[in-house]
Formats: C-alpha cells, sequence, structure tokens
C-alpha cells in the first residue's frame, strides 16, 4: 500500500521557493534549499543554540533571526518582529526574508556583539578555535571592532569527571549540554546554576557526570567551554586528519570519526553533518579508550568543507584541487610582496615598524567599519 | 467623590473578613454567576465590559478567556498574577492585604467562566504576610460553602492555591510565572504555543493580573455594558494607579479611566501635587519599563491637548513624545532627581532581572548598566550615549519576552528627552558626582 | 549562625505542612511544590545548605541538580549561612526618591556591614534587593515576612534597638 504523504507547504525563503512538510521550521526549510543545493548553504541562517537532534533546543541565541514578509497565504501581514526560524513553524505561502533583509544582517551583526562580551577573544590560545561555531559565527556576521570596553566575566575552569573540562569563561550559556544531559540520562546532575549573565552551567557541588554518554557534551557544544581532557592541546584541528571509521560496540552505534596526527589517534568525536550536527551520540569507551587503529575499522577521510581549515595541508593535490576560475582569480590578484626595507635584528626598530604596522591595520579596519 | 469599584469598601473596619465583605454585599458575584448564568455568559460580559489587562500589556481580558483551547478530558487553569514586582507599582500589594476576598471572589467567577476547577493565585515571595492573609480569606470562603466541591449546591467544584514565587521580576512575564509555578526558573518559554492552548501542565491557561480579575464581581453585579460606559474610549473602567516618588501624597488611588493627568497629579483628592517648594521635573507613568516624560509633554500632549489617565492618551505621540499607561506605576520627580542616576539605577534593576535564556537580555542589560555606571559615577564619555542608544535599539524586539524592551525603553527615552544632563554629567564630571549634589532628591531637602 | 545537622530532617509540624503542599498540585505535578517547601526550608534552618536541598529533592522524588537551579536562579533563598536577621534593603528607584539611599548609608554605618555582610554577632545580615512593590511608603525593607515602611533614621535606630533585644 502507498503511504499516504500529507499535503506539502510551499513557502519563499530569500526568494527561493521550497516545499516542506507541514511542522517544519523556517530553518529546517533553509536548509533543505542548502541540502539541494550547496552553493546556496550562504543562505541558511546561523544556529547557536538550535541543534537539531535535541528536540528542546532553540529560540535562546537570537542568532538566526529572520523577517516573515508575509505571514501565510491566507493572512500575508508580515510579522511585527523578527522571528527565531529555528523554532517558527511554516505556514502556506509564507515568506520570509534572511540574506535579502538588511535589518535582519544588521541584528545579526549585534547578536555576536552580545555574545562576544563576556567571551574572550583569545582564540589563538583556545582549543576549539578552528572548529569554533562562535568563531565563524563572528567572522561570517560579526565586526571587526569591539565596542564592549568593561570588565569580561570570568571563571576557573572545573573538571567534570575524569575526561571533561569546563571553562565557564567561553560558554555562551546555548543549553545544549544541558538538553544533552537530559536526553542520555534520567539522573542529571549538571545544570544552569543562578541567573541573568551571572549564570553558569555547573554540577554546583563538582560532582561528576557519571554516564557511559557524558563525553557527548564536549561534541554539542558550540564553543570551547566544554572541551576533552584527554585531548586538550595536544595539537590543533588543522594538524590533524580526521578519518571516519566504526567498531562493533555494545553500547552505542559504534560510528565515529578518528583525529589522527601522523599515525597516532589523538582524539575521537562522534560524526558531525553538514550543519556541524550529531546525530548519533558515542558512548565514552568508544571516546576516550579506544585510541589504537587497531581498534577500529577505518572506511575513509571524513567529508571536509573545502573552507575549511582542518582541510587544509592533508589531502593529496588532486582531492583538494582548485577550479579553474580560481586559479585564474588568484593569477589576476597575485601581487610578489613589495617590501624593500631592510633586513633587521635591532630590537628597537623592530619595535617602530610594528606599532607602525599596526596603525595601518588599525587604519584598514577603521576604514572597512565605516563602510559597513 | 469619583466612582470605585475595587476600593469601595477597602476602608471599611474588617472587611479582610468574611463577615464584613460579605455584609458589604460580598460574593453576590458568585451568587449570581454559579446560579444564574452559563460560564460563557459571563465570558460574554467580560467581552462587553471591555476591560484590559491590568498587569501592563493592556490585552482585552474577555478575548484573552475566548483564545481559551477547550479540547475535550483535559483540565483547564486559571492563574494570577500577583508578582506585582514592577518598580513604581504596588497596587496588588494593597488591594490584596486591604481587601482579600474582592481577589478571592473574582477568581472564583473566572474560574467558573474559564471551566477551572483548581485555580493558582501566584504572589511574590516577598509578600509572605499577604499570602497568609489570601489563604486565611480562602479557608473562610471555603467554610462558608464558597470554595471547595459542589459550590452552593451547584455541583461546580472549586479549589484556589495560593502559590509564593522566590524572588524573581521575570516571572510577572506569564509564561515564566507558569516555569515557575511548574517548580522550575522563572525562564520564559517562547511563543508560539501560547497559554492558552498550552500552559501550566501543557494544559490551557488563562494567566491574569490580580486587578484585573478584581474588577470582575462588579462586572458580574452590574453588567459589562455599565463597566464599559464608565472611563473614555477604550479604556473602560477604572484603574488603580500607584503614586510614589516627589509628591505630597504617595499612595494608591483608584481612578476613572479618562481623568487627566493634571487633575491626578495636582488635586487634593489624588497626589496632591509636587512636595513643597519644588517643581516637577519627569513623571514615569505606567511602572519604570515605560518611557519617562519630561515636564512639558506630561499634563500635554505634542499636540496641546490635555493629557488623560487612558491607554490611548498617555501612548499619544508614540515613543516620541507619548508615554504607556503600563500596570499604572506613577512615579513622580522634582528638580532634585538625577535624571542619570535614576536610569543607571532602573538598569541595574533589569540587569539584576534578566533570567539569562537569550542573549540579546543577558548580556545588553549588563552592558548598558555597566556604561550607565562608569556615566554616573564620573567616567563617561560622549560617545557613550550614541552607544547606549544603539545597544537599546538593538535589544528591543530581538528577545523571548519583554523584559529586553522593558529595559531598552527607560533607557533610550531618558536619553531621548534628557540628552543634556548625560552630557553633564560627562562634562562636568565633579560637580556631577559630587555627593549631595544632585542625589535622587532627597539628600537636598 | 545556624548550621545544618547531619542527617537533614524538618519538624514534625513542617513536614506536615510540606505534605500538605505537595497535595495541593495534580498528581506527577509535585515538583510544583519545589519553591513553598524551600520557603518552608529556610524558615527552619534560616539558610539554604546543600544537604538541605538534596533532602528537599528526596521528598520531592527529583534530581537534586533541579533543586540547585532553582534555588540559585530566585534571590530570596540564601546560599549561605546569615545573620539572625536578615535586612533586606530595597535599592531601587522610587525608595531612592524617597531618600532610600541615605537611609541605606546609615544603616551600613550604624551596623558597620556593607551587603552581604552579617555583623559579629552574628544579628544581623544586609541584603541589596530590588522592588518590594511598596514604593509609596518608601524607603523600605524587610526582616522575614516583616515589611519596615516609611524609614528615617529614627525609626532605623528603633527597629535596629527593638532587634538587638
Amino acid at each position: 500500500m502507498e503511504e499516504v504523504k500529507p499535503q506539502l507547504i510551499k513557502i519563499t525563503f530569500d526568494g527561493i521557493e521550497v516545499e516542506v512538510e507541514p511542522g517544519t521550521t523556517i530553518m529546517q526549510a533553509a536548509r533543505k534549499i542548502a541540502e539541494a543545493d550547496e552553493s546556496q548553504g550562504h543562505l541558511v541562517p546561523p544556529a547557536m543554540c538550535y541543534y537539531k537532534p535535541l528536540p528542546t533546543s532553540g529560540g535562546k541565541c537570537r542568532a538566526c533571526l529572520v523577517r516573515v514578509a508575509a505571514g501565510s497565504a491566507k493572512d500575508p501581514r508580515p510579522m511585527p518582529k523578527l522571528v527565531p526560524s529555528c523554532i517558527t513553524q511554516v505556514q502556506e505561502g509564507m515568506i520570509v526574508e534572511n540574506t535579502t533583509n538588511p535589518a535582519v544582517l544588521d541584528t545579526r551583526k549585534s547578536i555576536v556583539e552580545f555574545l562576544l562580551i563576556n567571551h574572550p577573544l583569545d582564540c589563538p590560545v583556545c582549543d576549539q578555535a578552528g572548529e569554533c561555531h562562535l568563531q565563524d559565527f563572528s567572522f561570517e556576521h560579526g565586526s571587526v571592532k569591539t565596542r564592549y570596553e568593561e570588565d569580561r566575566r570570568t571563571f576557573d575552569k572545573i573538571d567534570i569527571g575524569p575526561f571533561v573540562q569546563l571553562h565557564m569563561t567561553r560558554c555562551i550559556l546555548c543549553y545544549r549540554c544541558v538538553y544533552t544531559a537530559d536526553q542520555i540520562t534520567d539522573k542529571r546532575v549538571h545544570g544552569v546554576m543562578n541567573r541573568g549573565d551571572a549564570s553558569e552551567i555547573s554540577t554546583y557541588i563538582e560532582k561528576a557526570i557519571d554516564n557511559d554518554f557524558s563525553g557527548n557534551v564536549i561534541d554539542v557544544c558550540p564553543v570551547g567551554a566544554l572541551t576533552d581532557k584527554t585531548y586538550r592541546f595536544k595539537s590543533r584541528v588543522w594538524f590533524s586528519k580526521p578519518e571516519d571509521a566504526h567498531c562493533d560496540c555494545d553500547k552505542c552505534s559504534g560510528k565515529v570519526t578518528l583525529w589522527y596526527r601522523g599515525d597516532e589517534v589523538i582524539r575521537v568525536t562522534a560524526r558531525k553533518n553538514m550543519w556541524g550536527e550529531v546525530n548519533e551520540f558515542i558512548c565514552n569507551k568508544c571516546r576516550f579508550e579506544r585510541k589504537k587503529t587497531s581498534d577500529w575499522v577505518i572506511e575513509g577521510p571524513t567529508k571536509v568543507k573545502r573552507s575549511s581549515v582542518i582541510s587544509a595541508n592533508k589531502y593529496r593535490k588532486d582531492l583538494i584541487a582548485k577550479p579553474d576560475f580560481a586559479l585564474k582569480l588568484a593569477a589576476t590578484q597575485f601581487k610578489p610582496i613589495d617590501d624593500e626595507r631592510e633586513y633587521t635584528t635591532d630590537s628597537e626598530t623592530i619595535r617602530h615598524q610594528s606599532i607602525e604596522n599596526n596603525d595601518k591595520a588599525n587604519h584598514r579596519s577603521l576604514l572597512t567599519d565605516n563602510r559597513n | 467623590m469619583a466612582r470605585k469599584i475595587l476600593t469601595e469598601h477597602i476602608n471599611v473596619p474588617g472587611i479582610e473578613t468574611f463577615e464584613v465583605y460579605r455584609k458589604q454585599g460580598g460574593y453576590a458575584a458568585v451568587e449570581k454567576a454559579i446560579k444564574t448564568m452559563s460560564s460563557e455568559e459571563v465570558v460574554e460580559e467580560a467581552k462587553k465590559s471591555g476591560i484590559r489587562g491590568r498587569g501592563g500589556a493592556g490585552f482585552p481580558m474577555g478575548m484573552k478567556w475566548g483564545f481559551l483551547a477547550k479540547p475535550e478530558g483535559v483540565p483547564r487553569y486559571l492563574v494570577c498574577n500577583a508578582d506585582e514586582s514592577e518598580p513604581g507599582t504596588f497596587k496588588d500589594h494593597h488591594l490584596m492585604k486591604s481587601i482579600p476576598h474582592l481577589l478571592i471572589e473574582g477568581m472564583i467567577v473566572s474560574s467558573y467562566a474559564l471551566g477551572a476547577n483548581k485555580s493558582f493565585i501566584y504572589v511574590r515571595g516577598e509578600l509572605m504576610y499577604v499570602i497568609r492573609i489570601l489563604e486565611k480569606a480562602i479557608e473562610e470562603a471555603k467554610a462558608n460553602g464558597f470554595l471547595g466541591k459542589n459550590i452552593l449546591g451547584s455541583g461546580y467544584d472549586l479549589e484556589l492555591v495560593v502559590q509564593p514565587g522566590g524572588g524573581a521580576y521575570i516571572c510577572g512575564e506569564e509564561t515564566a510565572l507558569l516555569e515557575s509555578l511548574e517548580g522550575k526558573r522563572g525562564n520564559p518559554r517562547n511563543k508560539p504555543p501560547f497559554p492558552a492552548v498550552k500552559g501550566l501542565y501543557q494544559s490551557p491557561t488563562v494567566v491574569n493580573n490580580v486587578e484585573s480579575i478584581a474588577n470582575m464581581p462588579w462586572v458580574i453585579n452590574n453588567g459589562g455594558d455599565a463597566y464599559a460606559a464608565i472611563g473614555i474610549g477604550r479604556s473602560t473602567g477604572t484603574k488603580l494607579i500607584s503614586a510614589s516618588g516627589h509628591i505630597q501624597k504617595p499612595g494608591v488611588y483608584e481612578i476613572e479611566l479618562g481623568l487627566s493627568v493634571d487633575e491626578f497629579l495636582n488635586s487634593d483628592e489624588y497626589c496632591g501635587g509636587i512636595r513643597k517648594g519644588h517643581y516637577l521635573k519627569a513623571l514615569v507613568a505606567g511602572g519604570s519599563s515605560v518611557p519617562i516624560l519630561p515636564a512639558h509633554l506630561i499634563t500635554k500632549t505634542a499636540a496641546g491637548e490635555d493629557r488623560l489617565m487612558s491607554y490611548e492618551s498617555l501612548s499619544d505621540g508614540g515613543f516620541a513624545t507619548g508615554t504607556m499607561l503600563g500596570s499604572g506605576g506613577f512615579i513622580v520627580f522634582d528638580e532634585t532627581a538625577c535624571i542619570v542616576r535614576n536610569t543607571w539605577n532602573f538598569s541595574r534593576f533589569y540587569h539584576h532581572e534578566s533570567c539569562g535564556q537569550c542573549s540579546p537580555c543577558r548580556e545588553g542589560t549588563g552592558w548598558m548598566e555597566k556604561v550607565l555606571h562608569r556615566i554616573e559615577h564620573g567616567h563617561g564619555s560622549l560617545h557613550d550615549i550614541d552607544l547606549l542608544v544603539d545597544v537599546a535599539k538593538k535589544i528591543e524586539g530581538n528577545t523571548i519576552c519583554p523584559l529586553g524592551d522593558a529595559a531598552a525603553w527607560p533607557i533610550a527615552s531618558a536619553i531621548r528627552h534628557f540628552r543634556e544632563e548625560f552630557e553633564w554629567h560627562i562634562n562636568s564630571p565633579k560637580e556631577a558626582t559630587q555627593p549631595g549634589a544632585v542625589f535622587m532628591g532627597a539628600v537636598l531637602a | 549562625m545556624t548550621e545544618t545537622p547531619n542527617p537533614v530532617a524538618f519538624t514534625p509540624e513542617r513536614l506536615a505542612k510540606v505534605k500538605e503542599v505537595i497535595a495541593r498540585y495534580p498528581e506527577g505535578r509535585q515538583k510544583s511544590a519545589l519553591l513553598p517547601v524551600l520557603h518552608i526550608a529556610q524558615e527552619q534552618w534560616g539558610w539554604v545548605s546543600s544537604e538541605v536541598m538534596d533532602h528537599v529533592a528526596e521528598i520531592l522524588s527529583i534530581e537534586p541538580v533541579e533543586v540547585y537551579e532553582v534555588a540559585s536562579f530566585y534571590t530570596m533563598y540564601h546560599l549561605d549561612p546569615v545573620g539572625k536577621h536578615v535586612i533586606e534593603y530595597c535599592r531601587t528607584g522610587p525608595c531612592c526618591l524617597m531618600g532610600g539611599e541615605e537611609i541605606y548609608d546609615y544603616l551600613k554605618q550604624k551596623l558597620g556591614i556593607q551587603a552581604g555582610q552579617t555583623t559579629a554577632d552574628g544579628l544581623f545580615t544586609i541584603k541589596e534587593v530590588e522592588c518590594l512593590a511598596a514604593c509609596g511608603w518608601g524607603p523600605v525593607f524587610q526582616i522575614r515576612e516583616q515589611f519596615y515602611m516609611n524609614l528615617t533614621r529614627e525609626r532605623v535606630d528603633e527597629i535596629i534597638e527593638e532587634l538587638s533585644k
């Protein structure tokens, strides 16, 4: 017997029509467009708190706010405020503006600013750099300058059990880890304490998360607040090479990504989809204890976006061959470095030159900023 | 004397007891509603009355009741919002402690209208003594057959529960209140779904302010049309105004909507004018969240018409030259009040009360407070003023609940109307921050 | 200051009250009793220690972290030991207009402590709170359930003297 399919709903997102099932959110509709045509990936609203595999997540960070220019075919009035696309369901005939609406982009820029005012701006020393969603979000939507001159909130690092370290200073309170903990266990021991900007993810009395799946909080964390203690500062993510692998595990699916440096497995994570989400949580044994190639059946290199720093320097040339137009573009824009200043080892000269360079850089950033 | 609906008997000795309240005609509305009216008819009277939510938003109460979903076999709840915490507002506090049975009676007829068999009064935890007064009133009503099983032999059952809060302004937001009532952190929910569909325990729920519910006995006794005849235009009925600040007679007053601001502020029946020897500088008309108005826009609108105490007249001119009736928290400032210090004080309040769920409010309220703190303490710079305006604009409208707006509006309006005072603080930090110079008024006296 | 005994237990009267509170809510919704039960606990011990919170969690059949999350969200629960009388002083705008800041300075000077501190004799703790919904009767502070309104220096003297007895 043929399954009766529900009537599909047609919406327009940034001028592109897409048909989705009733109950779909705007975010999922946008992702559907990008999944069908990868070149439209830039249209998809960013998600800092929303995480599809965690059903109650979303609606908090406001990074994905979009404008609904027409609510539905029946009631084509625009919605008065920007709406969070991750939790707003589509209606037949809805018209949504994301990258096509300057007010949306302006608001998004301010969301980056809000998330960064209490977040340290020290990516170079953070373990998450290179795979940090906040870093990507700031790079794509943020401003080059900060207007925040006040003190930032800081916390001490806390060990949550033998494998996970919590550094609240970096947390953006997306609540993903709390929802993960809710999902993997009936006996939750970590949650959100205090309120407002003093809120912190905590176990209150530093209880370990004693659960076979607790390591997954590391993968769902969009920033460097929850990190893998067996991996911390062993490498940078762009120096390691991800390979998909699996094993026969009695606790989880056993489907993982192994992160190699040379021949050594330095980290095991769950597999992430193109939206950076983990669909199948893995157990702590796979994550923290199976760190030999012989523990695993290797499937092959993990698909990584060419634009990601993770793909840098690791694959054979033919795998990362640049398309023709890019080579041509590069050729037209290539200029040899034109610096005729004398090579010097004198520290005073170096200091002056560096101040001068900084000034130039600052000046450039001011110009870029004014342009926006 | 103007007409009183809520406070007519408030000064009768012993009115807090069932006996005296009943002698003054109390609980007649319960008898009338339960014995002679269907629940739909009660809802109809609420709609006719045109009464608008008295908690601050001013949403028509009858319409809100009409939205309540009624799926078979699912309980429905009425929750009374007595989490009064908006700075400048203390009317519900006054009403509940003085005449508790009025709220109980209102809860009974309203619960009957909505078909709720268990209703809650969520009172802010700080008012524990008021909770005890309400619990005693409930016991008395129960002992006299107005609560409990089979009320007045009608077959209608109702249990009333008084729930204490734990100290959080945000629980005045209706979905945060419901979360709190479920024993959780007071984090507002994303809407939709609205409480009318999924509220307390995921069941259809109506949340109404104390004053809104306390009006219902009168509406039942006299009819919705009679209520709608009071007031002006779409601002029907009377309103409790909490008056505070630099006036002769601070306190809670019941006014007929449409009274002129000038009369309310200056007549001896109400505020009695600005305290002696001083003059009016500014007014916050509806609780700390609403925009502040400078003296020249208080008794007259920008168009030169008399400003009235009504939803429409107070918001005349939009935010450029108007404000809002809000919860009726009427805070008056004379010339000794420092607007910068007051704005910082309010911003500290919102920073303290932000739940921390969504990023614009969590981070933005703290940011604004810190900048205002700097300006107030003599470390500001002129671009801080524009920064504040911009941050407030970025918070407004982009948050899960209205607390973000409530934090942004007072700051934006203070700068809109009193920019020179901010500039003076920045340019002359010594004079402006000298203790006692301009120190929130009272010190100078 | 009260130390919480180990094992923690409510007095029989308070336990009866706790059970009565739990019975108010629909079946399976006993978590709703959390805020009122924490108030009862604070009434008994003066503050809410983690042992007390664990005990409350047990009574309500919920996880301890659910209690910590809630107790730390709301401002009325003292998560550290406090003095015999906690003076909860309103610091919000309308009270300040009535001279609240000056009276507050006087109070702090009189007791020789700052907000969050307890006097050496363990009698008074000052805690700054936001609006207590008594703006027309300011300046205001609250000690347990009692509101002290229209404060003046003389009134503060009287109250402190009365409570020091």
